[in-house]
């Protein structure tokens, strides 16, 4: 038992504890090149000269649109984690969707809140009812806390799991949506359509959008082994407390079985 | 599968004879629905032609509300007395006891529809001028809600914050219906230039998605 404990007290591992200093490191990088080295976005109007663009807003597209898409890679790995659960019913695939769901909601509330405060400066709004993009991903977000919420209530970890599992897949019917909006309404969003593979942005720009895709992968990681590791170890605890009240219940009522009872637990 | 059908009329049947018996939804649904619009007026603080350019959207907010407190009421027949645990020793598919449950949620969705339909006529001086499509929509919206919701019921069946946990799981996932049922009445009732057949097809494939997905998923989930 204090063995056990040895060895549970952290959720961190040499290998996570290489990840995490990494990421922090690439965070700071990110920071660096996205708010000092990059040039804000100022352009000159063709006719009148003026100055037009997003000006220092942009920066935060560093952060918004690699959010965005570690969004979507989260909740599909909770959806598929989720589908798994059902066919194989392991607590493996159980632990990685909640673990997925849970960073996922927490990146997708970045999402709108960085878009929010982007909006604000470059389309003079915080909230844009009209944006199919924005609705959608509002939509995401409150059907994934809805899926923290149903997880959170039910107590039964097997009924949680089936119940989270089936809640995870409505909600991921959203993602599709969400990622194809700006092509199949193209005059109800303010969102532009990606141009990454035109590579029409400058080229630091586009090395700094890089690196935040890059960064923000390790974010997700780093967060889902560690949330992972913490979904796994409270399962471990709540089957424990249980083969413990097992075992003294029963010393209660035969000394006898008291060896056998523990032996099943371990 | 014919026995599927008599499975599924017969759990309809039972929870509309409690329905009929009990008449919380004539009791107390009914009332509540004519309340929702009656408070969209004092909230509005609004003259009739204001009233009748948004009663497409108020309506369908009260239907939703409305079918929350269905939908509770449809769980909760089966929590008391262990019924659930009853149905599901009779042998009956998961599928069959899903789409009796709806049936019954989305028959009494058709009456409280036909209800805030005359309330919105009667209140806001709303005016019918395509029927067929407004009875296409209401049709269609509450077998896509009745689903969608005995569905979602299931899932926070046996929680005991299943009042609170229900609205925020259900109404999300409603998004769809209540935008497509939205333009559709706008269309029906003269509000806007919309095609509201169009969101009719939205309706149409949000119903048959719902419905098959509730009955495949309903199985895995009464299956604890």
């Amino acid at each position: 038992m204090t063995e056990t404990m040895e060895t549970t007290d952290t959720t961190g591992s040499r290998g996570s504890r290489l990840l995490g200093v990494v990421t922090l490191l690439g965070l700071a990088t990110l920071l660096l090149f996205a708010f000092a080295l990059t040039e804000p976005d100022v352009r000159l109007h063709p006719t009148t000269g003026q100055e037009i663009g997003q000006f220092d807003a942009v920066r935060l597209l560093y952060l918004h649109v690699p959010l965005a898409v570690f969004t979507y890679v989260a909740f599909v790995l909770c959806a598929v984690a989720s589908a798994g659960y059902l066919v194989k019913r392991t607590a493996w695939f159980d632990t990685m969707a909640y673990a997925a769901a849970e960073v996922g909601t927490v990146f997708c509330g970045l999402v709108l809140v960085t878009g929010s405060i982007w909006g604000r400066p470059v389309w003079n709004t915080w909230w844009e009812w009209g944006d199919v993009r924005l609705m959608t991903t509002l939509v995401l977000f409150l059907m994934f806390t809805g899926y923290l919420a149903l997880r959170r209530a039910t107590v039964d970890p097997r009924a949680s799991a089936r119940r989270g599992a089936v809640v995870a897949l409505v909600a991921v019917l959203d993602l599709p949506i969400v990622n194809r909006s700006v092509e199949w309404w193209e005059n109800r969003t303010l969102h532009q359509k990606s141009t990454l593979g035109e590579l029409k942005i400058q080229d630091l720009t586009l090395f700094t959008l890089m690196l935040g895709f890059l960064v923000f992968g390790l974010v997700l990681a780093w967060l889902l082994l560690h949330r992972f590791r913490v979904g796994w170890l409270e399962r471990e605890d709540a089957g424990h407390g249980v083969a413990t009240a097992i075992a003294e219940r029963r010393a209660d009522i035969d000394e006898g079985d008291v060896d056998a009872a523990v032996g099943e637990g371990a | 599968m014919s026995r599927f059908f008599a499975d599924a009329r017969l759990v309809a049947a039972k929870d509309l004879r409690i329905e009929a018996r009990s008449r919380v939804l004539l009791n107390q649904v009914a009332p509540f629905a004519l309340l929702v619009l009656v408070l969209f007026g004092f909230a509005l603080d609004a003259d009739q032609r204001t009233l009748r350019a948004f009663a497409p959207g108020l309506f369908w907010v009260a239907v939703l509300f409305c079918a929350l407190l269905a939908i509770q009421r449809s769980v909760s027949v089966e929590q008391a007395d262990g019924a659930l645990t009853g149905l599901r020793l009779s042998g009956m598919s998961p599928a069959a006891l899903f789409v009796g449950k709806a049936s019954a949620v989305f028959v009494q969705l058709v009456v409280l529809e036909v209800l805030l339909t005359a309330g919105i006529i009667v209140l806001y001086g709303s005016e019918v001028e395509q029927p067929l499509l407004v009875v296409a929509t209401g049709l269609l919206a509450a077998v896509a809600v009745a689903c969608t919701g005995t569905l979602y019921g299931a899932l926070a069946s046996g929680l005991g914050v299943r009042e609170t946990l229900l609205p925020i799981l259900l109404l999300p996932v409603l998004a769809p219906v209540l935008i497509g049922a939205t333009r559709a009445f706008d269309d029906a009732l003269g509000n806007a230039a919309v095609d509201g057949w169009a969101w009719l097809g939205l309706l149409a494939v949000f119903a048959v998605v719902a419905t098959a997905g509730g009955a495949l998923a309903h199985g895995a989930l009464v299956d604890e």
